[in-house]
């Protein structure tokens, strides 16, 4: 039987997510941001399986299947998004997106 | 420290590594595959914790149909020579943004390293009984990711649509 402690798991979660903030806060290119948004979600996924696991319940995977479910959903928003603003900006810099009003 | 605990440990490193490399990439394409060692690491970590559905999930969704709409945009963007803003990655503008996510790490890894220590003693949680969670108490949730679906591919395609 595998024993971690319960820390190791979320701690882990938390470097992820951590990494994932840091890249959506430094990078400014949209498919890097897209990218960092991913592996934030990726992170708390894996909280909510290390938290499912703890008490030997299905809830855990079961929310980890709502989060790949929006995480799927919102990468093809995202990536649609993001041909828009290149057919009219012909960059993919969020400071040149920034400056758009209205 | 038994086998499986080490397998965890290497997992672990392997998935901070490949993403912090993903995530500083230059090369798009280069981010990607980085991207897909860390979900692939991500998919053992949730093997050993008793979770074999949703490993196989991650590999089959995220590594898989993700990452793939991710190449096909790079690939219709033509953006996988270089990153158009190289001179946005330069080790000074890390310092400020690199402060607050580590103030964020401080604060997480207190609330968990504080709280209540416990050892993880996992039970496999075999398919049949999520599927029997799913479509029985989460039934409600399952309806509302099928709107949820339906309204992302109605907003994509409305937005491809737009532009011509």
């Amino acid at each position: 039987m595998l024993t971690a402690p319960l820390e190791y798991g979320l701690f882990l979660a938390a470097m992820l997510f951590t990494m994932g903030f840091l890249g959506l806060l430094v990078r400014r290119n949209l498919i890097f941001m897209l990218i960092c948004v991913e592996v934030m979600l990726n992170a708390a996924g894996l909280a909510f399986i290390v938290a499912g696991a703890r008490w030997g319940q299905p809830d855990g995977q079961i929310m980890m299947i709502f989060i790949l479910t929006m995480a799927a959903a919102e990468v093809a928003v995202g990536l649609a998004l993001i041909l828009s603003i290149y057919r009219r900006t012909k960059t993919l810099d969020a400071d040149v997106v920034s400056q758009m009003h209205g | 420290m038994n086998f499986p605990f080490i397998l965890f440990l290497i997992a672990s490193f392997v998935a901070l590594g490949s993403t912090a490399l993903a995530i500083t990439g230059r090369h798009a394409v280069h981010a990607l595959l980085y991207l897909i060692l860390s979900l692939l690491s991500v998919a053992v970590i949730f093997f050993l914790l008793g979770a074999p559905f949703i490993a196989a999930l991650e590999v089959i969704i995220y590594a898989g149909a993700i990452i793939v709409l991710f190449l096909f945009i790079i690939m219709m963007l033509n953006m996988g020579t270089r990153d158009h803003n190289s001179d946005w990655i330069q080790p000074v503008n890390w310092v400020g943004p690199g402060v607050m996510a580590a103030l964020l790490l401080a604060v997480l890894g207190t609330a968990i390293f504080q709280g209540n220590p416990g050892i993880l003693d996992t039970r496999v949680v075999t398919p049949q009984e999520v599927g029997i969670s799913l479509f029985g108490p989460y039934m409600i949730g399952v309806q509302l990711a099928a709107m949820m679906l339906l309204a992302g591919l109605v907003g994509a395609t409305h937005l491809r649509k737009r532009d011509h």
